[in-house]
């Protein structure tokens, strides 16, 4: 800080005599104040305008990187056709429900988001599954509401559709392999969509329960760190924390209730997974639970989230 | 999965080369069996609902007082749940579902001749080994102890890892240094373990030279191998090849990416010379495998057990089936197998790892994927027919000769960057 020519410059003048008492008087501290709101002020110049766009944008460059990266780098077998069908099958139903309903102030980029990540989660050995999936997935969110909300995250039932309903359809969560470096970059984008979605909260709550549910079975397993790193690594469990679980308008509305909720998502996605030793833990977990976001809603209601930040008077 | 405690591993290979038997539009000259990859395990593993039937192929070739396999099990296993089984079953599955080239004969270009076929198979056993003991308690409960076949096996549970450690050395069983700390995750489980020796005696009265498979089965929701436990004394990468025969689909991992080995491509026909076609499945799997960096399981084959295409050799009849543990076929009486649909998918994984690289035991999931798949490459000979045949399509005839010389040059350029072989020298020997 010293060496900054600001610094400098400020240390000059008070030896110059030039400054007004109460600053100089303020000495070190007040040039780490200033240091730091000029920081702030950067950030602030560089964040503000970001926050301002819908941060269902940042979802969209964000899960697009990660299915083209998937599909060129990771083998992903995915078919470009199944991702064009989900799109076209996607966007579709979401014009359709828009239209049927008269719909003014429902755009496209929720419709978007959904069919990147039921391109991203779902396999299937046949075309149709995917515009399938999108077509339900979107319709559930038109169809499926509650005190205004709807109820299930569109892409948390695609996937739970392929799983347990729809023939040929599968989900592979081991097909990301587990580069820590990946994870992190993961990481890096999502906390910028989540930060200007303003439910970081919940997605941190979730990771830190759940990594400390895989740390606290590490030890009692007397396993090495590599075994968490691994489990950590996993790009389904960080694609869940900042797109699935973070889903603003499928969560509590009151923010102590977010923390709760995600709680019982990690607890009951590491049991599934790691006492009753069935696969998809985190995708049954939200699935099983939403069903008492709406309970909790009516009985500690909060404000809900709008996607688009109001309009300034 | 299996640990063959205080043992290498090694495996025997007896190619022999049946009479040519025609297949469908293919024609089937080679393949690369298990035996090609010298430290490979082999497991066969029929899954069904919770329903697990594990056979563990015993390629040990050391004493047989010095064999012993610990492998942890979900259950305390009773006497009718464990059995040998019949070795024929692996060199079945594994001729079965081999690695394959496929040979294919261009026509006359100037008129319109379909392709001719013809077929030829090899196949390949493994080997021997055995043991002896005594008994004591140290925080390790004996659970049952049981005599099956030439085996004395013992299902324990433990407390302590050191314990176990200790209970398994005092009793004769030579397991490695440091076993201990791989073993604590088992029992922090409630895990049993299933630990088998060679009974001697019953050895000599079995009259087989080898040791047969163990089998055994159980009911459990855990669907994975615990091959951690395999890596105690291994030195270096380990090869695992897993034959998973299921209901509804595909196997895969659900901790580590399964991805399907390059395949389908054609290459330059001097693979078909002796031994060529091994040396390149070495060396292709080699550098894929260094690529991931031996972090992934691949898939070798995914296929319906009714049928094949190309064939390496007959899918497993019901008797064969049954012996390896599926029970939902119908034995149809005859005894010899049907081509056609049947409800069970056979799928072949491989994979090459470390303890670095696979820190955690594999987790498999049943998919409903039903698409086949095989590790199959091709070999296109050209028309070797002269010009003379030709006079009256001169230009076609060109035009072909142009189109094999390009083919000919993507085979190798194929070869070059699925092996990491030096190009010039691929061309060198496609022209020989």
């Amino acid at each position: 800080m010293l060496d900054s020519p600001q610094a400098r410059a400020t240390a000059t003048a008070r030896a110059a005599g030039t400054l007004s008492p109460p600053l100089a008087a303020t000495g070190q501290a007040g040039r780490q104040e200033a240091g730091a709101s000029a920081l702030r002020r950067l950030a602030g110049a560089v964040i503000a305008p970001l926050r301002r766009i819908d941060a269902r944008l940042f979802q969209i460059v964000f899960l697009g990187t990660l299915l083209l990266f998937g599909a060129l780098v990771r083998d992903f077998a995915l078919e470009w056709e199944q991702v064009a069908l989900t799109f076209a099958a996607g966007l579709a139903t979401q014009a359709f429900w828009i239209g049927a309903l008269d719909l003014k102030r429902v755009g496209y980029l929720s419709a978007v988001v959904t069919c990147l990540g039921t391109s991203i989660l779902v396999r299937a050995d046949s075309d149709w599954v995917h515009p399938l999936l999108a077509a339900l997935a979107m319709s559930s969110k038109f169809v499926i509401r509650i005190r205004g909300k709807h109820l299930y995250n569109p892409a948390n039932l695609a996937v739970m559709l392929a799983i347990i309903a729809v023939p040929g359809a599968w989900a592979s969560p081991g097909q990301w392999g587990s580069d820590v470096l990946i994870g992190l970059w993961f990481v890096a984008l999502g906390v910028t969509v989540t930060t200007s979605a303003r439910r970081l909260d919940i997605a941190w709550a979730f990771l830190a329960c759940y990594a400390g549910l895989l740390a606290g079975r590490m030890l009692i397993l007397g396993q090495g760190e590599a075994v968490l790193i691994h489990q950590l690594g996993s790009g389904v469990l960080l694609l869940f924390t900042f797109f699935m679980i973070s889903d603003p308008m499928t969560t509590p509305n009151r923010r102590s209730m977010r923390f709760l909720y995600a709680a019982m998502v990690a607890v009951l996605a590491f049991a599934w997974q790691y006492l009753l030793f069935k696969p998809h833990g985190l995708i049954w977990a939200l699935f099983i639970l939403t069903p008492l976001v709406p309970l909790i809603d009516w009985l500690l209601p909060g404000s809900k989230h709008a996607w688009k930040p109001p309009a300034k008077p | 999965m299996r640990t063959t405690v205080a043992a290498a591993f090694a495996a025997v290979s007896i190619a022999a080369v049946a009479p040519p038997a025609h297949a469908f539009c293919g024609f089937f000259v080679g393949k690369a069996d298990a035996s090609l990859f010298n430290e490979a395990s082999q497991v066969l593993m029929v899954r069904d609902g919770s329903k697990t039937v594990l056979t563990m192929l015993n390629d040990y070739k050391g004493e047989p007082t010095d064999f012993a396999l610990v492998v942890p099990v979900p259950v305390v296993l009773k006497k009718d749940d464990i059995r040998v089984a019949d070795k024929k079953v692996f060199d079945r599955i594994d001729a079965y579902s081999s690695p394959r080239l496929a040979e294919y004969y261009d026509a006359n270009p100037c008129d319109r001749r379909r392709y001719r076929s013809e077929d030829a198979v090899r196949s390949a056993p493994p080997s021997a080994g055995s043991t002896r003991g005594t008994d004591k308690a140290l925080g390790v409960q004996v659970e049952a102890r049981y005599t099956v076949g030439e085996y004395d096996i013992v299902i324990l549970s433990a407390s302590q890892s050191d314990g176990l450690e200790t209970w398994l050395t005092q009793n004769g069983y030579k397991i490695p240094a440091g076993a201990s700390r791989a073993l604590r995750p088992y029992i922090q489980q409630n895990m049993k373990f299933f630990v088998a020796r060679v009974n001697l005696k019953e050895q000599a009265k079995s009259g087989f030279s080898y040791l047969r498979p163990l089998q055994f089965r159980f009911e459990s929701a855990k669907f994975m191998l615990p091959v951690r436990l395999g890596m105690i004394n291994s030195r270096g990468p380990q090869d695992l090849i897993v034959y998973v025969l299921s209901r509804q689909g595909r196997v895969e991992s659900t901790n580590y990416p399964t991805v399907k080995l390059p395949a389908n491509m054609e290459l330059p026909t001097f693979l078909k010379r002796p031994g060529e076609f091994a040396k390149f499945y070495k060396a292709m799997f080699d550098r894929q495998a260094r690529n991931k960096k031996l972090s992934v399981v691949f898939t070798e084959y995914v296929w319906d057990m009714g049928w094949c295409d190309p064939c390496a050799a007959d899918p497993l009849s019901v008797a064969e089936l049954r012996e390896a543990g599926v029970t939902w076929v119908a034995d149809d009486g005859t005894g010899k197998q049907q081509m056609g649909a049947r409800p069970v998918v056979l799928t072949r994984l491989h994979i090459r790892y470390t303890k670095e690289t696979f820190p955690e035991d594999l987790g498999l999931q049943e998919t409903k994927d039903r698409g086949n798949f095989q590790a199959r490459y091709v070999l296109r000979h050209p028309w070797r027919g002269s010009i003379l045949q030709c006079l009256d399509a001169i230009g076609e005839y060109r035009r072909y000769q142009v189109s094999v010389a390009e083919r000919e040059e993507r085979a190798a350029q194929a070869l070059a960057s699925l092996t990491g072989w030096d190009i010039d020298d691929i061309r060198r020997r496609a022209k020989r």
